[in-house]
């Protein structure tokens, strides 16, 4: 049976200069059959019990920028279970450079849906990377919640995602860096080494390690500027970026750096054969986040500090995004009232209207929304329908 | 459908990839290789047939072609004995190929590949170059990627 909803609601306020989802429809994604909805620039509150669809319609917007969108789900994940046909998402944006529509989905030709398309105003396009030049969007998910407490690969992962929110490039690099870093142990384990098929893969692994450290140094002085600008009630964070390239690089050229890594993987093949995994280079690096006025480390806060935290940066990575990109980006917080006290939510709300960015907020009660609902969208989702209240 | 398939049987049975350069065709040495109109002292490795079939269509390159059979690959298995790579070196030291353009492709892999035969090849005197990366024809500035700018930039040339 064809399960046909349209919730629609009037579409309200001045979206001049904002990056806006004005109209969002979505077809067999998840638990949402065929929905459209009409969208304000104020930002959207979606409550509904667990499992209702509040983080699968925050998940259709994430996969409007590239990448697996903010479950890092596999493609044939997005199916919708009860039916065939392929998932589609299709997104009318207002941004400050004009209209634009956006379409993405499995594709059907492949029929094995492990293949995503994209359409921009019509045109198929050639890899995701494209949606970066149109979109610009940040996220907080409960997954996030830990992720200054569970050690550097978590932070180092999600330094890495902050850094691809304004370079598309740097996934690519990291792809490359760490195929070659693969090559390199798979070789070094087997034995015996070809000591050129090594110095091919150091070479690799030099280039565009520091590079990546670049990236990641660079990102880190934009986060201290977007720290330091902040007036909100969230901690002030004190970032260090603890890496052998990364350090380097304060004080020596970027060629020099790579010089210096090259020698160090050279140096220490030996103790990598051995050990199987590689001592030095950008994936044993670390983001080290400080609680400023408790000049305590992030890992050893409260888990409510641990998120407040993380909100005060996701916050100055909202504004440097705001301040490149001339747009501020569409905010994703998935179950956001969750270990925040009542001074911390409002003041986050209020850094949200401040900000000026489509801001996206999903809980499953009404009671911590109530100072920002008479300024926001509030939807309740059910069983993949959504009501506007 | 009997043309087709007695077609095909042909080409099973007349195919052979040729002992010098390692391309596919009806002889041994092939087409290019037996052709006395060929530059000799030039030799584009590339990393398959279709590629050296790529180079061909565009009627810029006039030299001589070696056959990789693939790129190195550790966690593929592709080790360098299992590419033939001893075969060029042994083709250059004939003493007539003067340089070697490496036409591999922008992977990691590929520029793996390159970078190991590129230092395998080093104790020849033969010039070792490599394809530009850069500026597609046709291509304009604004839908390039960031990396591809780069490398266009990185690679320029004085103008005229």
């Amino acid at each position: 049976m064809l399960n046909v909803v349209r919730s629609l609601a009037p579409v309200a306020g001045d979206t001049r200069g904002q990056l806006v989802v004005g109209q969002i429809s979505l077809t067999n994604f998840r638990n949402y059959h065929d929905v459209r909805l009409n969208i304000a620039a104020t930002p959207v509150v979606l409550t509904g019990a667990n499992g209702s669809g509040k983080t699968n319609l925050l998940e259709a917007i994430s996969l409007l920028v590239p990448g697996r969108g903010l479950r890092r789900a596999a493609l044939r994940e997005l199916q919708n279970q009860k039916s065939s046909e392929p998932w589609a998402i299709a997104v009318d944006l207002s941004t400050p450079y004009g209209a634009l529509h956006i379409g993405t989905g499995s594709d059907p030709e492949t029929g094995d849906g492990d293949r995503r398309i994209v359409h921009i105003d019509g045109k198929n396009v050639r890899g995701q990377n494209a949606l970066a030049e149109h979109m610009a969007m940040a996220w907080i998910t409960p997954d996030m919640d830990r992720v200054l407490a569970e050690g550097p690969s978590a932070r180092r992962k999600l330094l890495d995602r902050l850094v691809y929110g304004f370079d598309p490039a740097h996934n690519g690099r990291v792809h490359r860096y760490e195929k070659a870093l693969r090559e390199r142990l798979r070789i070094l384990r087997e034995g015996p080494a070809d000591a050129a098929w090594l110095k091919a893969l150091e070479d690799e692994m030099a280039q565009t390690g520091v590079a990546i450290a670049a990236a990641r140094r660079h990102m880190v002085q934009q986060l201290r500027t977007g720290i330091a600008t902040t007036t909100s009630a969230f901690p002030r964070a004190d970032l260090e970026l603890k890496g052998l390239a990364e350090e380097a690089l304060e004080n020596q050229p970027a060629l020099l750096v790579e010089d210096s890594l090259r020698e160090a993987l050279a140096r220490t093949r030996g103790d990598d054969a051995q050990s199987g995994t590689c001592v030095c280079g950008p994936h044993r690096s670390d983001l080290v986040v400080i609680h400023r006025l408790k000049q305590c480390p992030a890992d050893l806060c409260s888990t409510g500090e641990q998120k407040a935290l993380l909100i005060a940066l996701m916050l100055a990575h909202v504004r440097i995004l705001t301040s490149i990109r001339q747009m501020p980006p569409i905010f994703l917080l998935d179950d956001i009232a969750a270990h925040l006290d009542d001074i911390r939510r409002a003041s986050l709300f209020e850094e949200l209207r401040t900000l000026g960015t489509q801001a996206w907020l999903t809980g499953t009660d009404t009671e911590p929304f109530a100072s920002l609902l008479p300024h926001a969208q509030h939807g309740v989702v059910e069983f993949g329908q959504v009501i506007w209240l | 459908m009997l043309p087709l398939i007695e077609a095909m049987t042909a080409a099973v049975h007349q195919v052979q990839s040729c002992s010098i350069c390692g391309n596919l065709g009806g002889n041994d040495p092939c087409e290019i290789c037996s052709d006395p109109l060929r530059d000799r002292t030039t030799i584009c490795l590339v990393e398959d047939v279709a590629d050296l079939w790529a180079l061909e269509r565009s009627h810029a390159f006039r030299g001589l072609y070696h056959v990789l059979g693939g790129t190195l690959s550790a966690l593929e298995g592709v080790r360098p004995t299992d590419l033939r790579i001893d075969q060029l070196i042994d083709r250059l030291k004939e003493g007539s190929v003067k340089e070697v353009i490496l036409a591999l492709n922008a992977t990691v892999e590929g520029q793996t590949t390159a970078h190991y035969v590129a230092e395998r090849l080093a104790p020849s005197a033969v010039a070792i170059t490599k394809l530009a990366h850069g500026l597609p024809v046709g291509g304009e500035l604004d839908y390039l990627d960031d990396g591809t700018l780069t490398a266009a930039l990185n690679a320029r040339r004085k103008s005229a």
